[in-house]
């Protein structure tokens, strides 16, 4: 058991629309009306074209911007503008380079007023799990670019949060870490326990991982489709070899090249 | 350990090489020109300096301690200043010019004012090594204070980090390689200006040295004042680098190298 297990927090997204105010320029709309909504205990990715909001959509969940219009509900409770509702993984790292691992995993708790020897111990047992055992003094340059995700990913689960916002975790990896990675991730999370929203810009990676994948558009991004991944669990690396498997992944690419038919289409359904 | 000291060797032997050629030059010269009053020959340097030496080393030490109180309280002003302009916008605004504004300044010109306010004590001297000082720092730390990543600090504030939370562990320990940059050419100046200040008027330190020996046409010593104040120029500057790789621990050897 990696850490205590919690219930996953529900996690909506309701007509949510940001316009970015440029000075001198023409007001940009980014998202519009998006609506998404994940299960207590879900895996749930979003997918997109490059430029489609997905970054700012995750922002607003993270609290660092507030939405132009419409709102974000975890358990049932208003979240806009909150900092702190969910734990974020950013695409980079984030490592503090000044801090060793165990600092860097701990620190989340140390800001929220955990004593730094007690936070310690809480990660201590952590380290070897996330694959990080005999790193925990460790400058962050010295570890591989796996090791460093794990260690960001180790500091967003020990923030204790319901729901965690995973910002393409794995894009800066080679193919064989990302895919080690994935398998790990979905281990970890069927301990923790959590809500987990990721975004994705890789087909695969959304169907292996997630329960329901959400399609953006391009900008102004808003969802175009929702497509369940009805794949056993666990996932295995022979399940992604199978036909389901594939079919799951057409479906998905096709969705992706043609989204605004594909919210026509979902619309008149 | 070995390794580097290796390294040292291998990198210090060019430019002792040059240095070696100009010293022999400096004394072919002065055999050949045979003046010892205008150019004395490098040899006279070293063993007149040392027939004197107990009071070069007596000038070395006031010159010394000027230095260092003056680095000091550049140090302190400068970093709360930074402080200062880098959490208010209304300091920024309005100090930061007046900073920069300031440096235009001709200190040299504004010496003697600083003895007639201070007396001719060490204060003075303090004074003007901290205003040579001030500003390489301060800037220094300015900059690396700024420099901070702003998706770690948003990343940060996801956590509920507060602002002095987020100053306290990103924004400073950002600052330190660019605040070290500023105080290693800060201190540069240090010996410079507590002798230039001392030139002014003094009773006592390198600057009074050798501006008595000159009066006295004992030019061997002048020689060696600036030759010791050279030399400790490059000890404290040593002092700040290792002061430097003590206290940023976290960068990789090849980075640590490249910045010297």
């Amino acid at each position: 058991m990696v850490t205590q297990r919690r219930a996953g927090a529900r996690l909506e997204v309701r007509a949510l629309s940001k316009t970015f105010e440029l000075e001198g320029q023409e007001p940009l709309l980014t998202l519009d009306g998006v609506d998404l909504v994940a299960a207590p205990g879900e895996f749930v990715a979003v997918i997109g074209p490059s430029g489609c909001g997905k970054t700012t959509l995750f922002q607003i969940l993270a609290g660092l911007e507030s939405p132009s219009s419409g709102e974000v509900v975890i358990d049932g409770r208003h979240a806009e503008n909150q900092l702190g509702a969910c734990a974020f993984m950013p695409q980079r790292d984030g490592l503090l380079a000044w801090r060793r691992t165990i600092d860097n995993v701990t620190i989340g708790l140390e800001l929220a007023g955990v004593r730094r020897q007690a936070a310690r111990e809480r990660a201590a047992p952590l380290l070897e799990r996330f694959g990080l055992g005999g790193f925990e003094s460790a400058w962050p340059w010295q570890l591989s670019g796996g090791m460093r995700q794990r260690a960001a990913f180790l500091r967003t689960v020990l923030l204790g949060k319901p729901a965690m916002l995973l910002d393409e975790p794995f894009g800066a990896l080679d193919g064989i870490t990302r895919s080690e990675l994935q398998l790990w991730l979905l281990e970890v999370w069927s301990e923790v326990g959590s809500t987990v929203m990721l975004i994705t810009h890789d087909v695969s990676e959304a169907v292996f991982l997630a329960d329901r994948v959400y399609v953006m558009t391009p900008r102004p991004g808003s969802v175009a489709a929702s497509l369940a991944i009805e794949l056993p669990r666990p996932r295995t690396l022979e399940l992604a070899e199978s036909p389901e498997f594939g079919a799951h992944e057409a479906r998905l690419r096709e969705l992706l090249r043609t989204p605004r038919a594909a919210a026509i289409h979902a619309d008149r359904a | 350990m070995r390794a580097s000291v290796r390294r040292l060797l291998r990198s210090a032997w060019p430019p002792a090489l040059v240095f070696a050629v100009l010293v022999l030059a400096w004394d072919l010269i002065a055999n050949a020109v045979h003046a010892s009053l205008s150019l004395p020959g490098p040899w006279y340097v070293v063993t007149g300096s040392w027939r004197d030496r107990g009071d070069l080393a007596a000038a070395m030490w006031v010159t010394t301690e000027e230095a260092l109180l003056g680095i000091a309280l550049a140090v302190l002003c400068a970093v709360i200043l930074a402080l200062a302009v880098d959490w208010s916008r209304a300091v920024r605004r309005s100090i930061y010019p007046l900073m920069v504004l300031s440096q235009t300044i001709p200190l040299i010109a504004l010496a003697p004012v600083v003895v007639i306010w201070f007396g001719f004590g060490p204060a003075p001297k303090i004074a003007i090594v901290a205003l040579f000082t001030f500003f390489a720092v301060a800037v220094g730390t300015i900059q690396g204070l700024g420099s901070a990543d702003p998706d770690t600090m948003s990343l940060l504030r996801t956590m509920g980090a507060s602002r002095a939370q987020i100053l306290w562990r990103v924004r400073i320990p950002s600052a330190l390689p660019q605040f070290f940059t500023g105080l290693k050419v800060g201190v540069t100046f240090s010996y410079v200006a507590a002798i230039f200040a001392e030139y002014v008027g003094a009773t006592q330190g390198l600057g009074y040295y050798m501006s008595t020996a000159n009066q006295y046409f004992n030019t061997e010593l002048v020689f060696g004042a600036v030759i010791v104040s050279a030399l400790l120029t490059l000890a404290l500057f040593g002092l700040v680098v290792a002061l430097e790789r003590a206290v940023i621990r976290w960068r990789p050897p090849a980075q640590v190298n490249a910045r010297w």
